[in-house]
């Protein structure tokens, strides 16, 4: 059979690694998708807080940003090799890894987004009766939201890319594919697994791309009134 | 708390420290590769986003290049690169795949800090009679320069974090001593060789901003502006709340 020989002479590009290994790509597929949704889903929850802090108390400001920046700094592998010993090898690691490098991104977008809504806007609302919490998620939030889908959106594509490096545990996904087909010098199982990973990243980036167009119907149609 | 004693433990081995495996070794081929890959990354992306940014052109490359960096994987590049031809040849797979990655913050930063000079500026020192060349020398580059050390400050972060990984793949580097601690099961040795790797990133990223700082040609007088003043304050880069 013509599907055999690519794998017997180790081809780049081959249909029947696909089809004889469509459940372990699948596997890795969901693995890659839930480490990355989880780990922005906690980057998000723990960001927003801490960009609430960082606004309203100033002096909290400089370390919040200054500590987050910090840990971007640190390299994916020596970051799941710190939190090595405090979780064990488990997906914990990674997940904690990526939503530490989540937050850098997200933390100072958020902040940027609330920073960039007008004083007037506040004061309006404020005159209107608003109070602080009707405030902050009735005007301000949907203003920033521009800037937090961009911060989002960075640190997704980011997140699907560093989970590949989770294989130095077992938990990276398609990166364990990627991993194993290093030292196999398996070539159709690095290449497939590497171009499912780019295919996600460009997916997921477009997907909230489409969510931020739907969030946000008011950006739009000031643009459309301004062309006509 | 066992693992960070363990970890120091390791560390004050002198032992651990020479040879071939050793970390001053380990460590000066973590500085040469990332020194090699910066200076050819320089070469090939400050040239191109100089005269892009002069001209006005090419902004959706610019751009889109840092997008599509992000998006691949660094690991997935490192081993395709190691096992494609490039392979034999021993670093090379290892320095591409590092520029490759250090390319995008170079060439985005410097265009979007050529394209940010303001126009009225421009358009005084064109009526001052300077030519292009003279623009580009005397009033853009020295207005660009903060933006353009942030693309190669973050490059050098990014080489550093890149040049770890290619410890997977066989390369040399630091990354070598968290993979041997990998293999053996010793966690102190992944701690500890874990704990080199940030050290080494942030001296490299502290140093870039003591360079940034004091080479900048408009210091004195950048003291002073308010224009960029708030988001200077909360150190955000532009192109991370613009998109």
């Amino acid at each position: 059979m013509a599907g055999q020989d690519c794998l017997a002479a180790n081809d780049w590009i081959c249909g029947e690694y696909v089809r004889s290994r469509s459940q372990e790509l699948t596997d890795a597929t969901l693995q890659h998708l839930w480490i990355t949704g989880v780990s922005v889903g906690m980057g998000l929850l723990v960001a927003f807080p801490l960009a609430l802090i960082a606004r309203r108390w100033r002096p909290a400001a400089g370390p919040v940003l200054g500590f987050t920046t910090i840990l971007y700094t640190i390299p994916s592998l020596a970051m799941y090799s710190l939190l090595l010993p405090v979780f064990g090898v488990s997906a914990s690691v990674v997940v904690t890894g990526l939503v530490l490098y989540s937050l850098t991104i997200l933390v100072r977008n958020i902040v940027a987004g609330l920073e960039s809504v007008p004083e007037d806007v506040r004061e309006a609302a404020r005159g209107m009766g608003y109070g602080p919490l009707r405030l902050l998620f009735g005007v301000e939030l949907p203003l920033a939201l521009p800037a937090v889908m961009a911060g989002l959106r960075i640190a997704t594509v980011s997140a699907v890319s560093l989970t590949t490096v989770g294989a130095i545990v077992g938990y990276g996904g398609l990166g364990n594919l990627i991993y194993e087909g290093m030292n196999s010098l398996f070539k159709a199982q690095v290449l497939t697994a590497s171009a499912i990973c780019v295919a996600m990243a460009v997916a997921a980036d477009v997907l909230l791309l489409g969510v931020q167009r739907l969030l946000t119907p008011w950006t739009r149609a000031g643009r459309r009134k301004a062309v006509a | 708390m066992g693992a960070v004693s363990g970890a120091f433990a390791w560390l004050t081995t002198g032992a651990h420290w020479a040879g071939g495996d050793g970390v001053w070794h380990r460590l000066g081929e973590h500085v040469y590769l990332t020194a090699v890959c910066l200076a050819i990354t320089c070469a090939i992306a400050l040239p191109v986003a100089v005269v892009l940014g002069h001209l006005g052109r090419g902004g959706a490359l610019a751009i889109n290049v840092s997008n599509a960096g992000r998006a691949v994987p660094t690991f997935a590049v490192l081993v395709l690169l190691v096992l494609s031809p490039l392979g034999r040849y021993g670093q090379w797979p290892t320095i591409i795949a590092l520029v490759l990655f250090a390319i995008p913050p170079v060439l985005t930063n410097a265009y979007v800090g050529m394209r940010e000079v303001d126009r009225n500026v421009v358009e005084s020192a064109r009526g001052m009679g300077m030519t292009g060349r003279q623009v580009l020398v005397r009033v853009e580059l020295p207005l660009a320069f903060p933006l353009i050390m942030t693309g190669i400050r973050t490059a050098a972060v990014q080489v550093v974090a890149t040049a770890t990984l290619a410890a997977l793949p066989g390369g040399g580097g630091l990354g070598r001593v968290i993979t041997a601690g990998f293999n053996r099961y010793d966690t102190p040795q992944v701690v500890a060789g874990a704990l080199l790797v940030a050290a080494l990133a942030l001296l490299v990223e502290a140093f870039f901003a003591v360079l940034q700082r004091f080479a900048d040609p408009s210091r004195h007088r950048r003291r002073n502006r308010n224009a960029l003043g708030n988001q200077r304050i909360l150190g955000i880069p532009k192109r991370w709340v613009t998109q």
